[in-house]
């Protein structure tokens, strides 16, 4: 039998590929690679089992899958899909109707939290349990080797019964644990199911050879007995579902029942669950039962429909107490879903039993033997607790269980192997490589699962590898490991990396160091434990390796050859044979000067790698510094720190807000110094442009203008200047960066035009290696931000202007680099005080929304951004709501204000009921009039002043936003962001436009342009680019604009406050250079002009307001290509993959962008000459409401 | 008329070859190429340091964002059928000789001696007829001597002489201070053919922005002159074949290279700005100009006007202007 080392959704997309006919997807984590694996299948022409190559579609959104699917499988096509959580949920109306019509499908889910008072991105049962009632049968697995055999049995299964299925394992746990997997043949899976039954499903297919009707409207005479008339087939469909696996187990030898119980067959005591807990629960049943207890474990499989016979069959006849644990909550319900069924089925049967239920493993929360223990303890108490939780301390409603952490099951014949690494070293990569290497050289079989942070840039991973003689029933993090390697020499500053290490386990590390001064380098700490734990330590200068070979930062093939070298998992020269067998076979494609360069890297690492002597105590001074600031506020220094230090789940219930609210203004706190060089400023070439802030991704280098007075006390190296201003003579200025925060991008360096005119390569900013410069840096930002903001009011309306302003988005966990975040940064500093933002789920929602710590801050008053995620495709009607919110306060002020008029003033009132004045003076002095009807009301005891009091702010304009990426209003959101913008209403919308989904792996978009590869469109995308801006113009009443920062910043600027200052909707589509796009971003401002001088992205605004002057709306802010498209795409990997693997079909689809690109422009010259007439007024003001009666 | 030739050891119908360029960048190209009467084919170099940049470049650029981020384990759909580095150029070369039955000339411009030779055996496997080194490299080691830099390129030279059968030639830059000895050396280490000189992009200067950029025109007549002596010194003291490339447009072009000793004749630059026909015009236009003039074969006149042919050699010696200025004084 064939063995594969895969993760879940491999194993099961590898049986759904093939035994199906239609593949409708949405991308969505954790099921993404499901869909990706299959669409690179089908670009390969790896046919099904039928001989055909399946036809992979990307669909607009898991509604459209749902209603594609539901199509074709109603055609008779074998149709299968993946999904997860709000996808998944987004298919619920579907899978009522597919369902209900009886018809054979299989959806395959990697089962994933559904956002609540947060999105998760892990693992637990509420997507899948929200599909209970819909009428689709629901299958678990329970490990990658199950999702493979039990997706074969639910398609075997649907065909023979009729009933759609929901197969599904737990979301990263398994869909992303590497394991040795037994691989079902063509030939099994043919023989599960069958001749016959494809061809019935096919003749059930609608067709007008053969017209049928589905889908009717019933009354109520017949819905209610039509309904009923499907029962039958759930009756029937347990044992269709038990002759699947009989069938399976008759190829295989893998045996599976609906129900399947482990443990001591005289158990007295049984938990009851499903998913990837069961095999840890039931590693700690065997071991607690070698021990002397009767304990077991029942693994349910066939969740619905639930067949109580064999449920109440599968348990012991001894069993006294059963522990349902549910890896979801239900709040408010009497038990979670599995224990309510559990219970109702113990009582139809007949078996009176006391019966608890539990939650556990709420997104992806670990799920350990002692925690399994601890419930098993639980239910040896005369009354244990019920509706408990495991695997956290509820100090709030006292739910939790306690844990006896000490407990641990895992044996000596296993190695564990832990790794440190960051995203961009490669160690996850080399580690998959591993895994491989030695599961598919060797008996041995193998486990691997990658722990990653939420930061995109200086992302750590934590890589947990198990390596032995038998299956690997694990699904938990390690926590006792043999062998320890940490990557990256910074990390041990940061984080706790021995805290696995057993006792003598080797420790390796990648030290910038010879070996003789490793230790001494060493923090105190770590000393300290390589000490106390007897560790083998061993180092190498890998990055030294890697320079010196031409490999970057790529020094995965060096620490990997390291791990072998001491692990002594394979013999030495076995391994690193094998090693570079798979370079030749992983890197072929990268090219023979990247396998050249790592097989060589295989060797040198060998002869750089030293045993480093371990003196009898520690010697250094130096300890980890604390994980925050001492200044930090007391919940970051309680909460935040605590979460950035990876002790989050050590955290109690009543450490958090109860409903997901929670500051901002924490990502200062948080110091990561990734950047090995900065950028510093030269005062004497800086011709103070602000261009090098505005183009900052990470807000890391910022200008100020303040009086000369304000630099008394600064620190010596502390750099200013006179600021070049006619109208504000006498002021000093200064650029400072941010030395911890940089993320060492470049691009700065790159966008700044100040020069040695002798010396042209010295720019008024340059990049210096961080480490010498870092404290004075960091004293200078100190007193920099201590130095005070600029009055708002003299900020002048362009980029210069505009970069005075204090940023309130700053230092976030966006990529190096970041085309999307630098708007984001420009509207906290234009409208950031008053700023209300709609973000919908993607890249920006996850830099600025995910813990430990938030970008978006405030400023020295306390106000800033305030931010929310509602949903990925619902952003624009979210964000509208709260415009709408917004307006109800201003109505009910406005109204309460004309009650209390007599009270306060004429005159202050006749201003308030005024629109605020236009600007930032006007802002300031509209703030002023609040704070004067402050001090009324607060003297006045009439009931309306308390109230007005409290919506007196809304008397300054708020500025509301939606805000997401091309995924969302391109495709997903579009239905939304139409109907936003027809209504007129005061809305602004910024999209930021990386043409491709980037936060879910680079699936393309509507937004894709013309021959660029993505997923789903590897050979280049062969239809142009939606014109979402011509679409909005199409309105009349929208002001749209088409920018791009790194091509025309003041262009961007203008936009911006245009965008906002029009009464009526308006739409920003900004490009938005990615690291989707394969090059390196330090260039995206001249990439950026590219793509505007090829006419990729032309510039424009369309005003409808300068329609009432009798000016045409749209100008245009580029003009005719000035280079050919191929100038711009050649920079780009995204192209030239499509260029290098069909020059020919490439060249089509570059003189198609080409005509394209000239197309465009010619409409648009067209419209800008069109003048639309005065009486196209934007928006109708809204009607005045009634006065409110006094209560 | 017999315009015969013999390059490269191959005997050609006329010495008009069409140089390496965007011409023979497609199939449907070469065979335009071949209809229009090229005697050989001559494809553009593959440049070992722009295959090893964009190699590193998505090494760096798109690996290192792969298994970084629990949601995006990649950017790019898996590479498929295609592989960064020469594989693209190499079925080029197979299946231009496939589509063409006149000898195919593959170029190389490598940076390491490694990569020199790997790559020509590689192109000697895909079953080119010859192989064009395209030595050009700009020296910039202030350490670094002119002999210094000739001994890297005759290392250079030796490593792939000796590792590919095919006939080599080697197209040079014209920045040698003995070119007839750097000829004579480059012949001692088995070179089969010279070819003078490579065009490149040179670097011109924006003065508005402080920036070099470069940029690459196309030929002129003009550039011959210093290409004819260049062949006229070499001619008649070398057993390579010699071959000119730059600034021949017309059969006039043509005729006195082949009178200064080429045995082939680039062209690029005239092809692209008046079609492919031009090469059968120039072709027609030598064979009428030897007939007016009452020469027997183009082989009668090849090297006439060498410097160990013609009658006044002390023309390609002197310095043009002391030349000039003493016959202003007469």
């Amino acid at each position: 039998m064939q063995t594969r080392i895969i993760d879940g959704n491999e194993a099961a997309a590898s049986v759904a590929y093939r035994m199906s006919e239609v593949i409708a997807i949405y991308p969505i984590t954790p099921s993404s690679p499901m869909g990706e694996l299959s669409d690179d299948w089908a670009a390969k022409g790896k046919p099904n089992l039928w001989g055909v190559v399946p036809d992979v579609i990307e669909m607009q959104s898991e509604a459209g899958v749902a209603g594609a699917i539901h199509g074709a499988i109603q055609t008779g096509a074998l149709g299968t899909t993946f999904t997860a959580s709000q996808g998944l949920l987004l298919m619920i109306p579907n899978m009522y109707k597919i369902a209900g019509e009886l018809t054979p499908f299989v959806m395959h889910v990697a089962a994933r939290t559904v956002a609540t008072h947060a999105l998760s991105i892990f693992g637990d049962h509420g997507d899948v349990m929200a599909c209970r009632p819909t009428g689709f049968a629901i299958l678990a697995s329970n490990s990658p080797q199950e999702a493979h055999d039990l997706a074969a049995v639910a398609h075997a299964a649907t065909l023979r019964g009729r009933v759609p299925f929901l197969h599904f394992f737990d979301g990263f746990r398994t869909s992303h644990e590497l394991q040795k997997v037994r691989l079902l043949e063509d030939d099994d899976l043919t023989a599960m199911i069958g001749p016959g039954l494809v061809r019935e499903h096919l003749a059930r297919g609608l067709t007008p050879d053969h017209p049928v009707l589905r889908g009717t409207a019933q009354n109520p005479d017949v819905f209610f007995q039509a309904r009923e008339a499907a029962n039958p087939f759930y009756d029937a469909l347990a044992d269709h579902v038990q002759t699947a696996m009989d069938d399976l187990a008759v190829r295989t030898g893998r045996r599976y029942r609906l129900f399947d119980y482990a443990g001591a067959p005289d158990a007295d005591r049984v938990i009851v669950m499903m998913g990837s807990g069961v095999e840890t629960a039931q590693e700690t049943a065997a071991r607690l039962n070698a021990g002397g207890a009767k304990v077991g474990v029942l693994s349910v499989r066939l969740f619905r429909p639930f067949r109580i016979a064999d449920f109440v069959a599968a348990l012991p006849k001894t069993v006294r107490k059963i522990a349902v644990l549910d890896r979801t909550k239900e709040p408010g319900a009497i038990g979670e879903p599995l224990y309510q069924d559990v219970v109702t089925a113990l009582r139809e049967a007949g078996r009176d039993l006391p019966v608890v239920g539990g939650r556990y493993g709420l997104s992806s929360k670990e799920f350990t033997p002692a925690m399994v223990k601890a419930v098993y303890d639980e239910l040896e108490k005369a009354a244990p607790k019920n509706h408990f939780t495991v695997g956290i301390t509820d100090d709030v409603s006292h739910t939790s269980l306690a844990v006896d952490e000490t407990f641990d099951i895992e044996t000596g014949d296993v190695v564990r192997a832990v790794f440190y690494g960051l995203g961009s070293d490669g160690t996850v990569g080399a580690n998959k490589n591993s895994i491989k290497i030695i599961g598919e050289g060797t008996d041995a079989e193998v486990q691997g699962y990658f722990v990653y942070d939420s930061k995109k840039s200086g992302a750590i991973t934590i890589s947990h590898l198990r390596f032995g003689p038998r299956p690997i029933r694990a699904p938990y993090l390690i926590r006792g490991a043999s062998f320890v390697a940490c990557h990256q020499w910074n990390l041990l500053s940061r984080h706790d990396v021995l805290a696995l290490a057993e006792e003598g386990a080797v420790f390796l590390v990648n030290a910038p160091y010879e070996p003789g001064a490793v230790w001494d380098h060493l923090p105190r700490e770590a000393q300290d434990a390589i000490l106390a734990k007897k560790l083998r330590f061993y180092a190498i200068d890998a990055a030294r390796v890697a320079a010196e070979l031409g490999l970057g930062g790529r020094i995965n093939t060096i620490m990997q050859s390291a791990f072998f070298a001491l692990s002594d998992v394979l013999p030495r020269e076995e391994a690193l044979g094998k090693i570079k067998d798979a370079i030749r076979k992983s890197y072929a494609a990268k090219g023979p000067e990247i396998v050249k360069r790592n097989v060589e890297a295989v060797d040198v690492a060998l002869s750089r790698l030293s045993r480093i002597e371990v003196p009898e105590r520690a010697t250094a001074r130096d300890a980890r510094p604390p994980v925050v600031p001492v200044e930090a506020p007391d919940f970051v220094q309680r909460i935040t720190a605590m979460i950035v230090a990876g002790h989050g789940d050590l955290l109690p219930v009543s450490a958090f807000p109860p409903d997901g609210t929670w500051p901002t203004g924490t990502a200062k706190w948080e110091k990561r110094s990734l950047a090995a060089q900065i950028p510093i400023w030269d005062p004497t070439f800086c011709i103070q442009c602000n261009k090098c802030a505005i183009v900052c991704p990470h807000a890391a280098i910022r200008a100020k203008v303040y009086e000369p007075e304000a630099l008394a006390g600064a620190p010596i190296t502390f750099r200013s200047q006179e600021f070049k201003s006619r109208e504000h003579p006498g002021l000093m200025y200064t650029i400072q960066v941010a030395p911890e925060d940089c993320t060492g991008c470049n691009v700065c360096v790159e966008a700044c035009p100040g020069r040695d005119k002798s010396n042209p390569k010295h720019k008024a900013i340059n990049m210096e290696p961080q480490a010498p410069v870092v404290e004075r840096e960091r004293e200078g930002f100190d007193f920099f931000l201590d130095l005070p903001e600029l009055d708002r009011a003299w900020m002048t309306p362009d980029v210069k202007g505009s970069q005075l302003a204090e940023p309130l988005f700053e230092f976030s966990g966006a990529c190096s680099g970041c085309g999307e975040t630098p708007y984001l940064k420009l509207l906290s500093q234009l409208f950031g005080d008053r700023l209300l933002i709609a973000n919908a789920t993607g890249c920006s929602s996850i830099y600025g929304g995910n813990l430990p710590t938030t970008p978006w801050t405030v400023n020295r008053d306390g106000r800033g951004p305030a931010w929310s995620n509602s949903l990925f495709e619902d952003n624009a009607e979210f964000g509208l709501g709260l415009a709408v919110g917004v307006d109800a306060h201003v109505r009910l002020a406005r109204s309460l204000l004309a009650k209390l008029s007599a009270d306060i003033g004429e005159t202050l009132v006749a201003s308030l009921l005024e629109d605020a004045p236009a600007g930032e003076a006007g802002i300031r002095e509209r703030r002023a009039q609040v704070a004067a009807l402050r001090l009324q009301l607060r003297a006045n005891d009439d009931p309306d002043a308390g109230r007005l009091d409290a919506l007196a702010d809304y008397f300054v304009p708020k500025s509301v936003w939606a805000i997401g990426g091309d995924g969302w209003a391109y495709d997903i959101g579009f239905g939304g962001l139409d109907h936003v913008m027809s209504t007129g209403r005061k809305i602004n919308i910024l999209v930021l436009d990386t043409e491709v989904y980037s936060n879910t792996g680079g699936q393309q978009s509507k937004s894709t342009p013309f021959g660029a590869v993505a997923k789903f469109a590897a050979a280049g995308k062969d239809v142009p680019k939606k014109d979402l801006g011509l679409m909005a113009m199409t309105y009349g009443h929208v002001y749209v604009a088409k920018v791009a920062m790194g091509a025309k910043d003041a262009q961007t600027v203008r936009a911006f406050l245009e965008a906002e200052a029009y009464p009526g909707p308006s739409l920003i589509i900004a490009y938005s250079p990615c690291i989707a796009h394969g090059y390196d971003l330090a260039f995206s401002g001249p990439q950026s002009k590219l793509a505007v001088a090829s006419g990729q992205w032309p510039l424009y605004r369309f005003d409808p307001s300068r329609g009432l002057t009798g000016e045409p709306p749209l100008q245009l802010d580029s003009g005719h290509p000035t280079v050919s498209p191929i100038t711009y795409m050649r920079n780009e990997a995204r192209f030239r993959m499509a260029e290098m693997s069909d020059p020919k079909r490439f060249k089509r689809l570059l003189s198609a962008a080409a005509t394209h690109a000239a197309h465009r422009m010619a409409i648009y010259e067209q419209l800008a000459t069109i003048k639309v007439g005065a009486d196209v007024r934007p928006v109708p003001p809204p009607p005045e409401p009634t006065p409110v009666e006094t209560e | 008329m017999d315009l015969s030739t013999t390059y490269l050891g191959m005997k050609l119908p006329h010495p008009l070859i069409p140089g390496a360029s965007p011409l023979a960048d497609e199939l449907d190209g070469v065979r335009r190429l071949e209809d229009a009467g090229a005697p050989m084919i001559v494809l553009r170099s593959l440049f070992e340091e722009q295959l090893v940049q964009e190699q590193i470049a998505v090494h760096s650029d798109v690996d290192a964002h792969e298994n970084a981020f629990a949601e995006a384990l990649s950017y790019f759909p898996e590479t498929q059928g295609f592989h960064f580095g020469p594989d693209s150029y190499l079925e080029h070369v197979q299946r231009v000789k496939r589509t063409v039955s006149v000898p195919v000339v593959a170029s190389l411009n490598g940076t390491t001696p490694g990569g020199w030779v790997e790559y020509a055996q590689l192109i000697e496997g895909a079953g080119a007829d010859a192989l064009e080194l395209n030595l050009f490299l700009v020296p910039t080691d202030p350490e670094e001597s002119g002999l210094d830099v000739e001994d890297r390129l005759l290392v250079l030279v030796r490593a792939v002489r000796s590792h590919v059968k095919i006939p080599l030639a080697v197209k040079l830059s014209p920045f040698y201070t003995s070119l007839p000895h750097f000829a004579r050396r480059l012949e001692s280490e088995g070179v089969d053919a010279l070819v003078v000189f490579n065009r490149f992009y040179e670097p011109d200067i924006d003065v508005r922005n402080q920036q070099v950029v470069r940029c690459l025109t196309l030929s002129s007549s003009g550039e011959l002159l210093l290409r004819l002596h260049a062949l006229a010194i070499v001619s008649g003291r070398t057993r390579m074949s010699l071959a000119v490339t730059g600034g021949v447009h017309t059969a006039l072009d043509a005729m006195k290279a082949v009178m200064c000793g080429a045995d082939g004749v680039q062209m690029v630059s005239a092809l692209l700005a008046d079609g492919l026909g031009h090469l059968a015009s120039v072709r027609a236009q030598m064979a009428l100009m030897l007939e007016a003039n009452e020469y027997d074969s183009l082989a009668q006149v090849k090297g006439s006007m060498s410097l160990t042919r013609c009658p006044d050699p002390k023309a390609y010696e002197r310095l043009n202007y002391i030349h000039i200025l003493q016959n202003w004084r007469q």
